[in-house]
């Protein structure tokens, strides 16, 4: 079990990571004004160095300045889908949790439906069904997504509406929309903020895999998918980094939002909270 | 009047907590409901705060029979019955104020302008000062919180008030104190009052009559 010391040393750590990811992501291509899809087949395949720190690919493109710009598509995709999944899920599970009876069970068993779905190959199926860019691949990852966050919120509804503060609203006069909005939402916002936090580098993981398969993002847009899929034949020539900074750069942001979401959970348990003494 | 005429109630339908219990409280009347931990005291008093539908039997409120809902009692009678439950801590949104705490009944009926008066008027009746409004229910001891608890009871004026074990969690002075609040209000408006507990001495010492559980039903009545 976490000490105080570990506890904080994992948040800075973690925060400092997520810090520098966000600023290179934001800050470095408005800065340098460079065209990463730009081919210089003279420089293909050159090692990691202070011109180009990561080296360039078996196109003569700069791979530091791909793997920002990858990284950027990469985080949109896991941000905006992990919103989409969460208010998509917060509002189902909310309303199968609150409202109970026949809306509960349809809710539920439209999730198990879509649970039972295999999750790359339902997310095949959504990007399938449009032209290949962001959308389609934010839409997909949603899609998939959405389901734990669900239950997770129901299953927080189902143990808060029996609570004494809840029937002291019913009580009160409250209406079952009142009920849910005024007392039933705000009490399960902090768990389905963390699951969203947890839910970011998981949908980056999604999008990576399906551009990989060549299903997501255009092969000449740069995402961390694209990149690893691109370097593929570059691994099997003997060149190792081409596939092992982006591959670096899909680990390390998901441990530090896995270390962000840690720390979020145990300020979440007052039991964690005295023991941490915060 | 508040009659529960033998009703029967539980959270399993094969295994009710009690069957064919009954009670009437006249208006302004005070009655205390005494019986020892697990004989169904809360499930009654959660009954006739209309929380609970009965499985069987009658329950008539002011002269409309409330027996049979589905997902709630109508509004305008569930707010003619003010409720305390016994455990402030469980029973308070932490994430309101005190003060927020008080008036959310009058907010939740649409009743939002008469907040701020009716806010002035219930924290000094059930003894909250002004530096305890803005505090959460973190921030408080249990008695502030009952005390707020009580106040939220009051808020839309009822005409019926459910003490279920108001007091069980508090010391002899809070304890005075909120039953002085209680017997305030009744004095004011003639609320009839169903209190719950274990207390016989301040039962009896509080009610009008008492009626004590035996063999699983309230039956025995006593001054």
């Amino acid at each position: 079990m976490a000490d105080p010391r570990t506890h904080r040393l994992r948040l800075w750590s973690s925060a400092l990571v997520v810090g520098v990811v966000l600023l290179a992501v934001l800050v470095v291509p408005p800065l340098v004004q460079l065209d990463e899809q730009a081919v210089d087949l003279s420089r293909k395949l050159l090692p990691p160095s202070w011109e180009h720190p990561f080296g360039t690919d078996d196109l003569g493109r700069d791979l530091l300045l791909r793997c920002v710009y990858g990284l950027r598509i990469s985080l949109l995709v896991g941000l905006v889908a992990a919103l989409v999944a969460t208010v998509v899920g917060t509002a189902v599970g909310a309303a199968a949790g609150a409202l109970g009876g026949w809306t509960d069970r349809t809710l539920m068993r439209l999730v198990d439906t879509f649970s039972s779905v295999p999750h790359l190959l339902l997310g095949i199926f959504v990007v399938a069904l449009f032209r290949p860019g962001v959308w389609p691949v934010i839409a997909s990852v949603a899609v998939t997504h959405w389901l734990s966050t669900a239950r997770i919120v129901r299953s927080e509804v189902l143990s808060l509406r029996t609570r004494p503060f809840v029937e002291a609203a019913i009580s009160g006069g409250a209406t079952r929309w009142r009920v849910a909005v005024r007392h039933l939402l705000p009490a399960v916002l902090p768990q389905a903020g963390l699951a969203a936090v947890l839910m970011v580098p998981h949908a980056m993981w999604h999008e990576s895999a399906l551009s990989f398969l060549g299903l997501g993002l255009p092969s000449h847009q740069a995402s961390l998918g694209n990149l690893v899929q691109n370097a593929r034949s570059s691994l099997l020539a003997g060149y190792g980094w081409p596939t092992l900074f982006p591959g670096l750069l899909l680990i390390v942001p998901t441990l530090a939002l896995a270390g962000l979401a840690g720390v979020w959970r145990d300020r979440l348990n007052p039991r964690r909270r005295s023991e941490l003494m915060l | 009047m508040l009659e529960l005429d033998t009703v029967t109630a539980g959270y399993d339908r094969r295994a009710p907590v009690f069957r064919g219990a009954s009670l009437t409280v006249a208006p302004g009347e005070s009655v205390g409901l005494l019986g020892p931990s697990g004989c169904g005291k809360s499930t009654l008093a959660r009954v006739a705060a209309l929380l609970h539908r009965p499985d069987a039997g009658r329950f008539v409120l002011d002269g409309t029979e409330v027996t049979a809902w589905r997902h709630r009692a109508p509004r305008e009678l569930r707010t003619a019955v003010g409720v305390v439950f016994q455990q402030p801590r469980t029973a308070a949104d932490p994430r309101l104020t005190l003060a927020d705490l008080l008036v959310e009944p009058l907010r939740a009926t649409g009743r939002r302008a008469e907040a701020a008066a009716r806010l002035a008027e219930l924290a000094p009746a059930v003894g909250l000062t002004p530096d305890l409004l803005g505090r959460r229910a973190h921030e408080v001891s249990d008695g502030q919180l009952q005390r707020a608890c009580l106040g939220r009871a009051l808020a839309l004026r009822p005409r019926w008030l459910i003490c279920d074990e108001m007091t069980a969690m508090l010391d002899a002075s809070t304890t005075a104190a909120l039953v002085a609040a209680v017997e305030t209000y009744r004095e004011e408006t003639g609320a009839g009052l169903l209190a719950v507990g274990h207390d016989r001495v301040l039962l009896r010492r509080w009610c009008d009559r008492t009626v004590e559980w035996k063999d699983c039903l309230p039956a025995e009545e006593g001054p």
